[in-house]
């Protein structure tokens, strides 16, 4: 009895002096092994008379068990230690720099072009394009702009040496509103379009290059008027720039192929330096801008497309894209939209998530 | 165009404020670009006596001047004018004054050890003019001690209006007072009273001068009216005022007398020098080759289809746009001609943009001036010579007829509300018709005066009611809306293009957008373009581009200059091709870009890492299928063009003649056109070429994950060195339709132990068992399957 319990303070010493999963080894191996000393007191048992066996039984199991979970113990944590000691020498420095993913962007331009389609969407306009290399039938003549009018001229107007089928000159579109007479006689009214896209005028200074943005819109129904205009601008100002201060000046104004004709103008105070869109341009702080050309759709235009004046009316307005994204997103120079400046470009670009949506809202 | 407000007031007899008056401007359409009252820079001057003047101590070419400037107590002034002297009465500004041509503020300060209070100015340093020789002498009774702006009549704000191509009418003083009147802010003058007429007409004495108009398509007519005796001096203090007010420099008094009745009632006329022509004048066509030397200075040559006025001998005058020099009048000119001619617009037009040429009396003409004003303006024109020139008037010659037929056409006044959605009581239109010069009958129909040429239907007459009435009054309607939500509007094409962009911009491209123009030789460089411009606004953008290639590598090139390391640009644009029947054949293309260091050197692999033509294909490819292209179905093929490196790219094709996409590295001697080195690599995807996605609705195919789980087998064959690895993997991929799903290049070698001429190539085989697992049987024969296609293609299982 004794030396079971001498044997098993002995061994239990030994396991928690082990300091190598080897020596673990060895000692269970040594005790529990098929040679070992507390394999051969279990061997002892079965010769055991019962009553021994019930008295030496249970100490010889406990001897057993304790010796097994104090190796198991012991390799346990020996095992954690090593673990602990490798980590310990895996350490980085957590500081240094992750790998450099390129960062792209979507062009102010097209994004606001998508701004445009999105709220338009919502009052029922659906987007529609032409052709830039247009025939000055489409972008002239159809728009009862006279052939005389000096917007026809060389020194406004680009020009190529070619004639269509028809034998029209082909020039390229000065403005976005040949898509109102490509839509007008191939579409059947009602028609709500906007037509955003590319033109291109003779013209290159600090405010003005070759080439640009704009947006058209038309509306063609029965009984549009001049106050449906107002309201869809309005509403459409209003959405864009996200407020409800948006104020509105209508000024009377001249388009060949309007009638009337009026300018929009839109208030803005100064912050900052800088001109933001809201509030009435009579307040203190406040002037108006030109932003929009519009009016209701001449009569001429519409007998040039097919259709009858007297049953369709509508309306018409275009304005400059690159310069309603100069306005929301505050760019000041628009020659830099056109020269790819990686810097420009990172900086007033966006990003491929930022989808305009209604929900979201449509500015970013 | 510019007047200042005492001289609208001329015509319009109004009190309304200078405030009202501009905010009528805008509101009727005429709208105020600027207004600027020149007193204002004149605060702080004032008219003042020197005193005294004696020579400074210290510096030879100074005054010291005791100047009294009207309030009893001179200043100590220093003074360099030399003819600055006890007893002159001039300008002064006084300490705080800021003088007008250089923003300086005056200081009490000492020049050359003797104190200066203010200082006596010259005409430029109030911006005046032009004399910087001394200081201001004014009349010796100038009253002293008056602000110098009331003094000279400065005080008169100067307002500068823009004048819509419609508003001929307009571009006289008289017109915009006519409108303003019609607005309600006062009435207009009649003209005889403007220009203080007595009641009698000038007397006249002898024929009139012997003109005639021989092209009445372009001179319909030509009245005149010769003035004998003359004495051309100075234009009277009021008329020269009025023309400096609005910054036309005074000449003599007959040429300002024709500016100034330009200016005032939107008539041009042109004045004669009788002595220098030889034979009556005529309105004829010009000869071809004809040349006119003009006031401007400039020899222009003309052809046939010019209206011009010419004696026996010369050109004298390019009609409607400018004289010429040589029968200009002059302070030695005695006998004059006063031309008041019609001249067609267009052909004003026509002429102007031929020559280059534009000037006051063109804009007028070529809008359509009043033909019906052509004999009072004359008479009006007469008068001022007679009364500011002397001389004795001949009878006037009328040669042709303007064409002045009265024009009517019937209104209704509920049009306001339908078309501006306005409802303007019908009696206040016809009050604001009335006003505006139109006779409106009982019936409505309305006669349209002779100055408005461009009235010509019920929506003008509806444009006209509602700009005086107000367009502030439109009320905001909401456009009618469909029930629910909006409707998607966005077109297949739309679609893809959103979504492409989106793709590449979420894969680190970033969007540039590029010229749709370029040179001649970029665009040789990528085949040639269909359209070039006849009258492009320089070489470099010239011919419209048939590849987006040459717009990014510029692009490139610019970012490289600023010294960007990695440059990965892409755009969406058109490409512009010419369709058989000679119209626009304009291709959607996205394309990109990318040059310099694909990774930038880092601290775990050291080395910056270039392009190749692998990453061209992995965005043409990622782009595409994001777009919606059916990828999977794509063939590879080469002919990608002359802009790539012909062994290091390709194309993307859905059969073989739709190209998807091309890709590659560019050609070295491409990018060296462009001035940029190293390996630049490129893509175009023609959008316009993907198929639009079949609407099916939005049911996905049915679908379960199998139960069992996929099986991989790896291949590696020997195959000749040409062999296309993608012909290899399709036909491997094919080899058992039903149990293969994936095939997989994943190695390729050539060197020790595969034959030159070979190489080996080893495939990756995804097989999807059904509802059992493969038993080795199974196995075996797909084994076989994929060997035996691999051998068509000329390849042999690895051992």
């Amino acid at each position: 009895m004794t030396d079971i319990v001498a044997l098993k303070a002995g061994l239990l010493a030994d396991i928690g002096r082990a300091d190598s999963l080897a020596q673990v080894e060895e000692l269970r191996v040594g005790a529990l092994g098929k040679q070992g000393a507390v394999t051969a007191l279990l061997k002892t048992l079965g010769g055991m008379t019962p009553e021994e066996r019930q008295s030496q039984g249970p100490v010889i199991h406990d001897l057993r068990e304790s010796v097994t979970a104090a190796i198991a113990d012991r390799k346990a944590a020996l095992e954690q230690a090593a673990l602990d000691e490798k980590l310990a020498s895996e350490k980085l420095d957590m500081t240094l720099p992750v790998d450099i993913v390129p960062q792209g962007s979507v062009h102010p331009v097209s994004q606001v072009m998508d701004e445009l389609a999105e709220i338009f969407a919502d009052m029922g306009f659906a987007v529609a394009t032409g052709p830039e290399i247009e025939d000055d039938w489409r972008n002239f003549t159809a728009l009862n702009i006279p052939e005389t009018h000096p917007a026809r001229a060389m020194h406004d107007t680009f020009y190529f040496p070619d004639k269509d089928a028809e034998g029209c000159d082909m020039l390229l579109r000065t403005h976005t509103s040949p898509v109102q007479i490509r839509t007008m006689t191939s579409q059947e009214p009602p028609i709500r379009i906007i037509a955003p896209g590319r033109v291109y005028r003779s013209d290159s200074d600090a405010t003005h290059t070759p080439m640009f943005h704009q947006i058209e819109g038309l509306v063609i129904d029965k009984g549009i008027h001049l106050g449906h205009l107002k309201w869809t601008l309005e509403t459409f100002l209003k959405a864009f720039f996200e407020r409800d201060d948006i104020v509105l000046r209508l000024r009377p104004s001249y388009f060949p192929f309007t009638e009337p004709s009026v300018e929009i103008d839109v208030g803005y105070t100064i912050e900052k330096g800088q001109r933001v869109i809201g509030g009435s341009g009579d307040a203190p702080d406040g002037g108006w801008m030109e932003v929009l050309g519009s009016g209701m759709v001449h009569r001429r235009v519409i007998e040039n497309c097919g259709l009858n004046p007297d049953e369709w009316q509508g309306f018409a307005f275009g304005t400059g894209v690159d310069r309603l994204a100069m306005l929301k997103y505050g760019m000041n120079d628009l020659r830099a939209f056109f020269d790819g400046d990686l810097r420009w470009l990172r900086h007033y670009g966006f990003s491929a998530l930022d989808v305009p949506t209604l929900s979201g809202g449509v500015g970013a | 165009m510019k007047f200042t407000l005492s001289w609208l007031k001329e015509h319009l007899d109004t009190d309304a404020s200078l405030e009202t008056i501009l905010v009528a401007l805008n509101d009727i359409g005429l709208e105020v670009e600027g207004v600027e009252n020149p007193a204002e820079k004149m605060a702080g001057f004032k008219v003042a006596k020197v005193l005294t003047a004696d020579k400074h101590p210290q510096a030879d070419k100074l005054q010291v001047l005791t100047v009294d400037p009207g309030d009893g107590n001179p200043l100590q002034v220093v003074c360099g004018a030399p003819n600055a002297r006890a007893g002159l009465v001039g300008v002064f500004g006084v300490e705080g004054a800021v003088v007008p041509a250089n923003g300086m503020v005056l200081k009490k300060a000492a020049i050359r050890g003797v104190e200066s209070n203010g200082m006596m100015c010259s005409v430029r340093e109030l911006e005046l003019g032009e004399d910087h020789d001394g200081i201001i002498e004014l009349p010796e009774d100038a009253p002293v001690g008056t602000s110098f702006a009331d003094y000279a009549g400065l005080d008169d704000p100067v307002i500068d209006i823009s004048i819509t191509p419609n508003r001929q009418d307009c571009m006289g003083v008289r017109g915009v007072a006519r409108d303003l009147a019609a607005k309600g802010l006062g009435t207009l003058n009649p003209l005889a009273q403007v220009y203080r007429m007595t009641g009698q007409a000038v007397a006249t004495q002898g024929r009139g001068p012997d003109v005639r108009t021989d092209d009445t398509g372009g001179c319909p007519a030509f009245f005149a009216q010769s003035v004998s005796g003359v004495t051309n001096s100075v234009a009277p203090a009021w008329m020269a005022q009025k023309l400096k007010a609005i910054g036309q420099k005074p000449i003599s008094c007959l040429v300002d007398i024709t500016n100034f009745v330009m200016i005032d009632l939107g008539r041009p006329l042109h004045v004669y020098d009788k002595a220098k022509l030889s034979g009556g004048l005529v309105a004829r066509k010009a000869k071809v080759g004809e040349e006119v030397l003009a006031l401007n200075g400039k020899t222009y040559t003309l052809d046939e289809t010019m209206t011009v006025i010419a004696d026996d001998a010369h050109v004298h005058d390019i009609g409607g746009i400018m004289g010429g020099e040589d029968s200009g009048v002059s302070d030695a000119t005695t006998d004059v001609i006063i031309e008041c001619a019609y001249f067609t617009p267009e052909h004003i037009a026509r002429t102007g943009q031929k020559l280059g040429l534009t000037s006051d009396a063109r804009q007028r003409f070529e809008r359509g001036v009043d033909p019906a004003f052509l004999d009072e303006g004359l008479a009006i024109a007469t008068w001022l010579v007679t009364e500011h020139c002397g001389g004795t008037a001949s009878e006037v010659t009328r040669a042709g007829d303007p064409g002045v037929a009265p024009r009517n056409l019937s209104y209704d006044p509920t049009l306001t509300l339908s078309l501006a959605g306005v409802d303007v009581d019908a009696a206040e239109q016809r009050t604001i018709l009335e006003r505006l010069g139109f006779e409106v009958g009982d019936d409505w129909t309305v006669a349209i005066p002779s100055w408005r040429r461009d009235i010509d239907g019920p929506a003008d007459i509806v444009e006209e009611v509602v700009r005086i009435h107000g367009l502030d009054h439109v009320p905001s309607t909401p456009l009618p809306r469909a029930p629910g939500v909006a409707q998607p509007t966005a077109t297949p094409e739309q679609k893809i293009e959103r979504r492409a962009r989106r793709a590449a911009a979420a894969r680190g491209l970033n969007e540039a957008i590029n010229w749709s123009f370029i040179s001649e030789k970029e665009a040789a460089s990528v085949g040639g373009g269909d359209w070039t411009l006849a009258n492009p606004i320089s070489e470099e953008m010239k011919v419209m581009r048939p590849s987006l290639l040459p717009g990014l590598l510029s692009a490139a090139q610019r970012n490289m200059d600023r010294g960007a390391s990695l440059v990965r640009l892409f755009e969406i644009g058109r490409r512009y091709f010419r369709a058989t029947d000679g119209s626009s054949d304009e291709r959607l293309t996205l394309g990109l870009l990318m040059a310099g260091d694909k990774a930038p050197r880092s601290w775990a692999d050291g080395k910056a890492a270039p392009f190749d033509a692998f990453d061209a294909k992995a965005e043409a490819l990622a782009l595409l299928e994001a777009a919606g292209a059916p990828v999977a179905n794509l063939q590879m093929m080469g002919e990608a063009g002359d802009a790539y490196h012909p062994g290091q790219s390709g194309t993307l094709r859905l059969g073989p003649k739709n190209i998807l996409a091309e890709y590659g590295v560019l050609h070295p001697s491409l990018v060296k056109a462009f001035d940029l080195s190293g390996t630049v690599v490129a893509a175009q995807l023609f959008l316009n070429a993907i198929p639009a996605k079949r609407k099916t609705g939005f049911m996905r195919a049915p679908y379960a994950p199998p139960a069992l789980q996929a099986v991989t087998r790896d291949f590696a064959f020997i195959v000749p060195e040409d062999l296309e690895a993608d012909s290899l993997v399709r036909t491997v991929k094919g080899a058992d339709k039903k149990n293969i799903v994936d095939a997989r290049l994943f190695d390729v070698f050539t060197g020790a132990g595969v034959e030159p001429g070979t190489k080996s190539l080893a495939v990756e085989v995804t097989l999807q068992p059904g509802d059992k697992s493969y038993t080795e049987d199974e196995l075996f024969a797909i084994s076989a399957a994929v060997v035996k296609a691999a051998e068509k293609l000329g390849g042999t299982l690895r051992g």
